[in-house]
């Protein structure tokens, strides 16, 4: 059986007056129905846009330069556009990170939940009215008929995300698209947010696709974890793998930049440098310049994302893949020698 | 130890925060009351009035006000100066308000189409909006009155064929913020057709700014109409209004000056009731 979304190859390119910002240079990802896959990075690491570009919905004016997006096996790439665009919009749903602005302020949410199933499902007024509050009560509403008749501005930030996660739903969607759907709330409203999503994953077999900067959130609600830098999947894997063996020296220093509560830490942790210009992406490895185990050749070539040798699941962009499983036995301390000396 | 009840649990955040709006917007209210007794007095002229605002009687000319039967005196024709003010009102306000919804509504749909398609369509309708606007409003507006024709019809007409601009790029403007915000992506994501979400999630979300200028727009019509009498384009006498009240009683400045300043007081008032309009829409309805 094929999955339900493939993504091969994805590029966008945004042009600029001196050339093309290539915000995403081949990103390739797989997602099942039922399953829930993570995208970690930092700012500007391109997930945002690959997931606008999933949904044919990129700024102006980037574009998609390459790749192919194949949905339940059909490569919808070569559609025209607005046929496209319905296929995708039909398929997908979008959570947005900020639900103030992602709710139309001057409506009330009863009615923004009952819209598409009105105007594009061709419901009736009284049965949009139902279902809404049907999807008002299993996003965790309390009251849905009372909160039905009020304006964003009159709910607090987790019932807002609950309202979009409802919006999201009304589609019927079979993947949903949740751009940071938990940094703008506070962290046990987070664990909840996060718990509505799962459960609907489970009971409606939705395919998530998770993008997020936290690596707990993601580490908590998914299966598969994709970890993005300047533009690249630099490294995939099952979580628990992902977690206790990272392969790529990112991967390793982000984990080693979260805080561990039960150490005396003196120190934050952080990654040197900053990304590359995506306008004027310099040879070789991306990472390099910031890398604590960079040798001369990452500043040549640009490794491929290719399986570690013994675990075909999990893939690793970094010509030192083999020797990784050493990096575990090193202490912070020793990251911070290699630091200090670079 | 004491029990600290908490008013207002986590089920009392449904409370409309509208009724706290309300009571502070004294602003609107006094407009819209100032505004309804203006359209109230241009309705009931007939009624209210005391003479027939277009009868002569030159034995009586240029009476001050407080005159007995002509409470705010007459004018060099001997036309009772009260009841030419109620029907002034009927024409100032039924062109001022008629010759502003045109170009309203003009302006906000192309304002919107603009502001979404942009490519081509945009640069089209901006380069005509660059066009009308490089010519000063009164000279643009006497120009297309003079080329149709003195009288009520060709002021409409000019006035939408000027004015729409303001409209189109108030609304273009605001549409450029909106449609990057994510609601308005959000729209787009779950497929609901274009003109769907440009009338139903946008449009709301950005003519508030246009209604607020509309309400400017509305004195500054009624000014242009008056410019357009003084010249000689406007409503053609005896028919009275504002406008024509102010011109006829501009060379008694010196000896009989509340001709003049009567009908321009009521200009005032009708500007202020708008502007306070204005002011209290912004107050209850502006989020920012």
């Amino acid at each position: 059986m094929s999955p339900l979304l493939e993504v091969h190859d994805l590029h966008v390119e945004i042009p600029v007056p001196h050339g093309h910002l290539h915000a995403v240079r081949g990103v390739s990802l797989t997602v099942d129905a039922g399953e829930s896959i993570g995208v970690v990075g930092e700012s500007g690491s391109g997930k945002s846009i690959t997931l606008r570009a999933l949904l044919g919905l990129l700024p102006q004016p980037a574009q998609v330069t390459k790749g192919s997006i194949v949905l339940d096996g059909v490569d919808v790439t070569g559609l025209p556009e607005r046929r496209r665009t319905k296929v995708l919009t039909d398929a997908m749903s979008m959570i947005f990170q900020d639900s103030l602005t992602a709710l139309n302020p001057v409506m009330r949410v009863g009615d923004q939940i009952a819209e598409v199933p009105r105007r594009r499902l061709g419901m009736s007024k009284s049965a949009a009215h139902a279902r809404a509050v049907e999807l008002m009560d299993q996003v965790g509403i309390p009251e849905p008929e009372r909160r039905f008749r009020a304006y964003p501005h009159q709910l607090s930030g987790g019932m807002r995300q609950r309202v979009c996660i409802a919006i999201a739903l009304s589609a019927e969607p079979r993947l949903i698209l949740a751009d940071e759907p938990t940094t703008a709330l506070d962290v046990t409203i987070q664990a909840q947010v996060l718990e509505v999503i799962d459960r609907l994953r489970r009971d409606r077999r939705l395919g998530v696709i998770l993008v997020s900067h936290d690596l707990a959130v993601i580490s908590q609600t998914c299966s598969r974890i994709y970890v993005m830098y300047a533009g690249r999947v630099i490294e995939s894997g099952r979580i628990g793998d992902l977690l206790a063996l990272a392969r790529h020296p990112y991967t390793f220093a982000l984990l080693r930049a979260v805080p561990d509560p039960d150490l005396p830490v003196h120190r934050l942790l952080t990654i040197p440098g900053q990304p590359p210009d995506l306008a004027a992406v310099p040879a070789g490895c991306s990472f390099a310049p910031r890398c604590a185990f960079a040798e001369p050749g990452c500043y040549e070539v640009d490794p491929a994302l290719t399986p570690v040798p013994d675990d075909p699941d999990h893939a690793s962009a970094c010509i030192r893949v083999e020797t990784a499983p050493q990096w575990l036995d090193w202490t912070p301390a020793d990251v911070l020698d290699l630091v200090e000396k670079t | 130890m004491t029990v600290i009840s908490v008013p207002g649990s986590a089920t009392d955040t449904v409370v409309p925060t509208t009724r706290r709006r309300r009571k502070h917007n004294v602003l609107l209210i006094v407009g819209l009351t100032l505004f309804g007794l203006l359209v109230l007095a241009a309705i009931l002229a007939p009624v209210l009035a005391s003479h027939d605002p277009i009868q002569q009687d030159l034995a009586n000319a240029r009476l001050a006000p407080g005159s007995p039967g002509h409470l705010l005196g007459t004018d060099e024709l001997g036309r009772d100066i009260y009841s030419r003010l109620l029907y002034g009102a009927r024409i100032d306000l039924r062109v001022g308000v008629l010759a502003v919804v045109s170009p309203f509504i003009i302006g906000t749909v192309l304002g919107l189409v603009s502001g979404w398609f942009g490519g081509w369509l945009d640069t089209v309708i901006m380069r005509i909006v660059d066009v009308v606007v490089a010519f000063p409003f009164f000279v643009l507006v006497i120009a297309l009155v003079f080329a149709l024709g003195a009288g009520t019809g060709s002021i409409y007409v000019a006035i939408t064929m000027v004015g729409w601009v303001a409209y189109c790029r108030i609304v273009r403007g605001e549409v450029l913020v909106a449609k990057e915000q994510e609601y308005a992506l959000a729209a787009r994501a779950s497929g609901l057709p274009t003109w769907r979400i440009l009338f139903r999630h946008l449009l709301p979300n950005v003519v508030l700014q246009a209604v607020i200028y509309s309400m400017s727009d509305i004195v500054l019509t009624i000014l242009a109409i008056v410019t357009l009498g003084y010249l000689g384009l406007g409503v053609p006498p005896p028919t009275p209004d504002w406008g024509s009240m102010i011109q006829d009683g501009q060379q008694f400045l010196l000896t009989q000056w509340y001709l003049a300043t009567i009908p321009g007081i009521a200009v005032v008032i009708t500007g202020l009731a708008l502007a306070l309009i204005a002011d209290g829409l912004v107050d209850r309805f502006d989020r920012r």
